[in-house]
């Protein structure tokens, strides 16, 4: 069964959307001392942005040190990006680097911990994104 | 009689080389990359667009950033020094010396508006107005309160978050309107890096809120988090007939209104709360959101409405790629 793997800081938006999209989802840990979650099927990755001004940064360095691994690379299948508009440009553009890098597509973009709207959204979202993947493997 | 002096405290040389938060050294990182001054935004180009706007809207004009001046100046002079005495390390104090400086540097940024768009009349009737006006008066009063010193110090830190991330965007919002319309898009460009600065300010203070609250006990927990809604809906109040006062005359309070509730739920969500107002009333004019992050589509691939459908050009993925 397909998963969410996600990244959340101390100001912890990201787990609490995780927490009401209410679906199984491993952890990328804060402190690089802990262990990596190792996903065993393929994963949609949800991601929050840290760019300053010019758009450095965005990916946290953690999610990096996660996709380095070629294996844990290889099961990503999409990605979901938080940030807040008011960083203008950069809003959610941890997704869009993500994307590119991985040549996957950014499926959703929100803002901190998410709306009622997001979750439902992404939870029909990803049902359905699922359910094509199998019929292309 | 010298021995019987207590003597002065002296604080510990700040060591940023041994952090007791991460989030501390990441913060002043971000704001120091993101420095900026009013002079590095070319503002005389909105002259002629300054000139084609409706006398009773430029007053409008004027009036908003008054009143968000007066914000400025209170986090400046008063919200983030009031924080500092709470600070849980030495870095998390040198953060809002930053912060307090960004706070000067944008109250006067609007004075740099003023003297290059409006007269000198025009800008010290506005001021006159500011000083009177009771819901500015009230609203600046709701949040002073909290900073007094012997204020309970996580009551201090909600009201300072209600006030970056909330407080703000009544004025905020007819900058981006006048952006989405085409009209005075340098003065748009200038108060986007003041809300990217506000945006930092919020998530930092409504983080180390959230990290206090962890020591607290589930009473006390409770006990602010009652507060925290209290305060907003006071807020909130006050906002709406500010937000009508001004924006009456020109038909725009109900959609401002949304802009304030959508606000609203973002300044609980960077305290770790749950939304106040429900989506429906949360239906911000997409106009305004996208003066708020131009170039930065709104990604809905599951539902096929996004404009643009981000996928990578396949790219030979080398471990040192990642070192962004």
């Amino acid at each position: 069964m397909a998963g969410l793997v996600y990244y959340s800081s101390g100001s912890g938006n990201t787990a609490r959307f995780i927490a009401a999209l209410g679906l199984p989802a491993d952890r990328i840990p804060v402190r690089p001392a802990d262990p990596m979650p190792t996903p065993a099927a393929p994963f949609v990755l949800v991601c929050p942005t840290y760019a300053d001004g010019q758009g450095n940064g965005a990916v946290p360095k953690q999610v990096i040190a996660f996709l380095n691994d070629p294996a844990r690379r290889a099961l990503i299948r999409g990605v979901i990006a938080a940030g807040n508009r008011n960083f203008g440009a950069t809003f959610a553009l941890a997704g869009k680097v993500i994307a590119q890098k991985c040549n996957v597509p950014l499926l959703y973009s929100f803002e901190l911990a998410g709306t009622e709207t997001d979750i439902a959204r992404v939870r029909t979202g990803l049902d359905r994104f699922w359910g094509a993947e199998c019929l292309t493997p | 009689m010298k021995d019987m002096i207590t003597p002065l405290a002296v604080p510990r040389a700040i060591n940023w080389n041994r952090l007791q938060d991460d989030k501390d050294l990441e913060v002043w990182n971000r704001l120091t990359v993101n420095f900026w001054l009013p002079e590095k935004v070319p503002l005389s180009n909105d002259v002629q667009s300054w000139a084609m706007l409706r006398p009773e809207e430029r007053t409008l004009t004027i009036r908003v950033f008054t009143g968000l001046t007066l914000l400025d100046t209170i986090q400046n002079t008063v919200g983030a020094p009031a924080l500092m005495p709470d600070a849980q390390t030495p870095h998390e104090e040198a953060v809002l010396t930053n912060i307090a400086f960004m706070e000067a540097v944008h109250a006067r940024s609007y004075s740099s508006i003023f003297s290059t768009l409006c007269s000198t009349k025009e800008v010290d009737e506005a001021f006159r107005w500011s000083e009177d006006n009771p819901h500015l008066q009230a609203k600046a009063r709701a949040i002073l309160t909290e900073y007094a010193p012997g204020a309970d110090p996580l009551k201090r830190k909600i009201a300072s978050v209600f006030l970056e991330s909330f407080l703000f965007y009544s004025g905020f919002y007819l900058p981006m309107f006048w952006s989405s319309r085409g009209r005075l898009t340098n003065t748009a460009d200038l108060i986007r890096l003041i809300i990217r600065d506000e945006a930092v300010h919020g998530y930092y203070v409504g983080y180390k809120f959230q990290r206090a609250l962890e020591r607290e006990s589930e009473a006390r927990k409770a006990e602010l988090k009652d507060y925290a809604f209290a305060l907003m809906f006071d807020l909130y109040d006050i906002e709406a007939k500010y937000s009508a006062e001004l924006y009456d005359g020109i038909g725009l309070t109900e959609d401002v209104k949304a802009f304030l509730h959508y606000n609203a739920n973002k300044a609980l969500q960077n305290l770790g709360y749950e939304p106040l107002f429900p989506p429906a009333a949360c239906e911000v004019n997409p106009a305004i959101l996208a003066a708020l992050s131009p170039d930065s589509e709104n990604h809905d691939f599951f539902s096929g409405s996004g404009s643009s459908y981000v996928i990578g050009k396949a790219v030979a993925t080398q471990d040192e790629d990642w070192d962004f």
